[in-house]
């Protein structure tokens, strides 16, 4: 599959009559935006807020971050296979991006797992979100409704925003474009013959409530191991229905945007033959992540790599996932290379994971999630603090009174994500 | 904290449903569980048949207890 | 400016008092400095200075650990000191594991900021070393000079707050703490650029070793449990509604013990979960689901046990460290001994 991305640059986000962009600023109208999902029964109100790099805002309890891309040509739609949008196939001809700007949704808590956006001071830092420019969602559920259908109303949200958002850029001159092509199996072999054969398998969260994700529209707990093009990827293929912890999350921008792939594709041809990605999913029986493992390991063998990056997406039981995927495919002669982030405690002396094996002798690390710091108070909230003291990462005493907030890293969305985004790292001290 | 547990002198059984990390971690009797969210219980089957599905795992569990073991064993 | 205070701990050889024969000898103190505490006096230059020096023989301390501690304590309080050094103990075990002690003492009882240094075959390294500095030596008495100067630098800056870089920048051992830094280069890179090494047979150094998490030996088998008493506990995070202990979804730092003495089943309305690792929907249905008091109950009434413990101890699995576990364990295992449990099941999601 070859696809051109054409990135039209987005340097400020203003409200206005309509959503359009123009001279690189991407105008978008609040109620053009709220039409298109207020009919929705599960949701009671909503607003649009924007925020900047920068500001004094903070953004919390945030579900997903997405990025407003449409497809130009080529077949299908960004986002395939939800909320309405076609079931096709994706990942080939022209996909124009509003690079820079990102959708955010906001709303109260569905669960313990949505986290915090800080746009500027500590918190900043952490999450690759306080430098995009951020067009907040901020929905308010109708009473008494139940946390699923919460979580889907979100979620929905924030797709079709994207997606309206993503038109503007349709009949645009893209500032850059990057082509992406990866040819049938044989072929792509046979391209770079002395380079290594490298796949990447992508481990995608499937637990239930806050900790789902879909491909195509499957619900990824249903999936067994697969292959992708990597610029299915690049069209919205895989979307984010979870929060897991939020440092941990892999929103949808990420998906949209995936580090690894990028990071292949700059070596591709040069020093390594990206040949595909394996997408496989972190069920909670045992049953399946035996089932899973052994799945990954087969396909590696089938399309004849020779190594492996591996990312996992959550911490805890999907440790034994990431260890298992890495012995079987490690058994079968693949090398493999694990990233992942580490919960060694706050005072860092615990084991950081909760499962290893003696194939695992190479990891990178996205840092470790338990530490303890004080974001100072903004200006501004998008959303609410009410629920900081319940939100994973936050404890009793981690709102102060000034509206600074004391709490583990792990409240900050993306900010130890294991696909690599970020430069946080951890060493032995 | 299972280790815990035995080290203090109490014989000890885990029932967990990700049994590597309970191997990893280093408990020497374990019981898998029927799934993450529902260690104890399946909301598949109707009541009756879930209870008498918890009991046979805590059944497992106890006879796991009276079974002399000398190094990690998995109660299947 | 007043020069920094340092009180200095070092064992009876050292002190010239004496060598195997004199290692009974009681803690003891003296004014100023004494043998190579000339040299760590002058090592600390203008900022600092040796007040006193305290003294203990090696298999004193080991065998009288809390005395010599309490008695030691004692002397080094009154001093006020800004900072103190024990040793450098090379590969003196005894010595070293002292050093060690009381060093970690000092630090945790008096607030004073501490730093020791030895040889790193010595067994104070891997005791001492989550707790301590412990700066690196050679293995004999014939590198003081170079052990005294690393020292005595080290010391200055923990004393003035200043920040502390990596093992091979200080000269400390490494001390097991996973520390968080921001790299030059993003995570995806740096994989990808492993992935290259690894592929082409080239070294590579990984981020993170497996750890090894430890055994312990197998209690042996009950016979017979019918009159047997069996406490429930379980990580799944299931607490009573209102979550009184304020037990946290994720990286627990407490455990909870609740009363189930009047229930013969887990009620949807008394109890909840709080556990952020799963999800919560089905055990909220039916909190039997991760805490089996029902048939657990039945069974106490069959007599296939003897008795259920009144209560059943709870915290939350996801996220909270070895550390924090192994604690809470440690802790509630001597309630649970004292309240004359003798088999305890532990539930996980």
């Amino acid at each position: 599959m070859r696809l051109e991305v054409g990135k039209i640059f987005i340097n400020d986000i203003r409200f206005g009559e309509s959503t359009y962009v123009e001279n690189g600023v991407l105008y978008v109208n609040e109620k053009e935006l709220i039409d298109l999902f207020i009919e929705d029964e599960r949701i009671k109100s909503a607003k649009i807020e924007l925020a900047k790099p920068g500001e004094s805002i903070r953004i919390t309890p945030v579900k997903d971050v997405l990025e407003p891309r449409v497809k130009v040509s080529g077949g299908g739609t960004n986002f395939p296979g939800v909320v309405g949008n076609k079931v096709k196939q994706v990942g080939e001809g022209r996909t124009h991006v509003l690079s820079g700007a990102a959708v955010v949704t906001v709303g109260k808590i569905v669960g313990f797992q949505e986290g915090i956006v800080d746009m500027s001071g500590i918190g900043a830092d952490y999450t690759p979100f306080s430098k995009t420019l951020n067009i907040c969602v901020v929905i308010e559920p109708a009473e008494g409704i139940e946390s699923h259908a919460y979580e889907a109303a979100a979620r929905e949200a924030g797709l079709v925003v994207t997606n309206f958002i993503g038109e503007a850029g349709r009949n645009l001159e893209a500032d850059e474009i990057e082509v992406f092509e990866t040819k049938g199996i044989l072929e792509q072999a046979k391209m770079y013959p002395d380079l290594p054969r490298i796949g990447y398998v992508c481990m995608l969260q499937s637990q239930g409530l806050l900790h789902d994700t879909y491909v195509y529209g499957v619900d990824a707990k249903n999936i067994i191991p697969t292959l992708m093009n990597p610029t299915e990827f690049m069209d919205g293929a895989v979307i984010s229905g979870n929060c897991v912890a939020s440092c941990d999350k892999i929103p949808t921008y990420l998906h949209q945007n995936d580090p690894i792939i990028e990071e292949l594709f700059e070596k591709h041809g040069k020093e390594i033959n990206f040949m595909g990605v394996i997408i496989t999913n972190e069920n909670v029986f045992l049953a399946d992540k035996e089932r899973c493992s052994d799945g990954v390991a087969k396909l590696a063998r089938l399309m004849d790599l020779e190594g492996v990056i591996i990312t996992e997406e959550g911490y805890g039981n999907p440790d034994t996932d990431l260890m298992m995927n890495c012995k079987k495919v490690e058994q079968n002669g693949i090398k493999t290379v694990l990233v992942t982030d580490e919960f060694p405690g706050r005072d860092g002396k615990s084991e950081s994971l909760a499962d290893a094996v003696k194939e695992a002798d190479a990891l990178v690390s996205c840092g470790q999630g338990n530490i303890v710091i004080t974001m100072p108070p903004m200006d501004k909230v998008i959303g609410t603090l009410e629920d900081i003291e319940t939100m994973i990462g936050g404890y009793d005493g981690s709102m102060k009174e000034d509206g600074s907030i004391e709490a583990e890293i792990q409240i900050i969305i993306s900010a130890t994500s294991a696909f690599g985004c970020n430069k946080l790292t951890a060493r032995m001290h | 904290m299972v280790k815990e547990i035995e080290r203090s002198g109490i014989p000890v059984v885990h029932i967990a449903t990700v049994v590597p990390i309970s191997l990893t971690v280093g408990a020497n009797r374990i019981v898998p569980a029927i799934g993450i969210p529902y260690p104890l219980g399946n909301p598949n089957l109707e009541f009756k048949a879930e209870k008498k599905l918890r009991r046979g795992l805590v059944e497992k569990a106890l006879k796991a207890l009276q079974t002399e073991v000398d190094g990690q064993t998995v109660f299947e | 400016m007043s020069k920094l205070k340092v009180v200095h701990y070092i064992n009876n050889f050292f002190a010239g008092i004496g060598g195997e024969e004199k290692a009974d000898i009681s803690p003891r103190e003296m004014q100023g400095f004494v043998g190579p505490g000339m040299a760590l006096d002058k090592s600390l230059g203008d900022e600092a200075e040796v007040v006193a020096t305290v003294v203990c023989g090696d298999s004193y301390y080991a065998e009288n650990l809390e005395k010599a501690e309490a008695d030691l304590l004692d002397m080094i309080k009154k001093y006020d000191a800004d900072l103190f050094i024990a040793g450098p103990a090379f590969n003196a075990g005894r010595y070293g594991v002292a050093c060690g002690a009381i060093a970690k003492a000092v630090e945790e009882k008096l607030g004073i900021p501490s730093v020791t240094a030895m040889y790193e075959e010595n067994p104070g390294v891997d005791m001492f070393k989550k707790d301590l500095y412990i700066m690196t030596t050679g293995n004999s008495a014939a590198s003081m000079k170079k052990a005294v100067s690393k020292l005595s630098a080290f010391a200055l800056k923990l004393a003035k707050g200043e920040k502390i870089g990596t093992p091979e920048d200080e000269g400390y051992h490494v001390r097991g703490i996973r520390t968080n830094y921001f790299h030059e280069k993003r995570g995806a890179k740096r994989a990808v650029e492993m992935m290259i090494q690894k592929a082409n047979n080239r070294p590579y150094v990984t981020e993170y070793e497996m750890p090894d998490f430890g055994n312990v030996t197998p209690m042996p088998a009950i016979m017979d449990l019918s009159d047997k008493k069996v406490a429930l506990v379980t990580s799944g995070g299931v607490v009573p509604t209102d979550n009184p202990d304020r037990i946290e979804s994720s990286s627990a730092t407490k455990y909870g013990i609740y009363d189930i003495s009047e229930y013969d089943s887990m009620p949807a309305d008394k109890f909840t979960t709080i556990h952020g690792g799963y999800d919560r929907t089905y055990a909220l249905q039916d909190i039997n689901r991760v805490v089996p008091l029902d048939v657990m109950r039945d069974m106490e009434k069959e007599g296939v046990i003897g008795e259920l413990a009144d209560y059943y101890i709870a915290t939350t699995g996801t996220g909270t460290s070895v550390g924090n576990a192994r604690g809470f364990g440690e802790e509630y295992s001597k309630k649970l001994l004292a309240d004359g449990v003798q088999a305890v099941i532990v539930t996980s999601t």
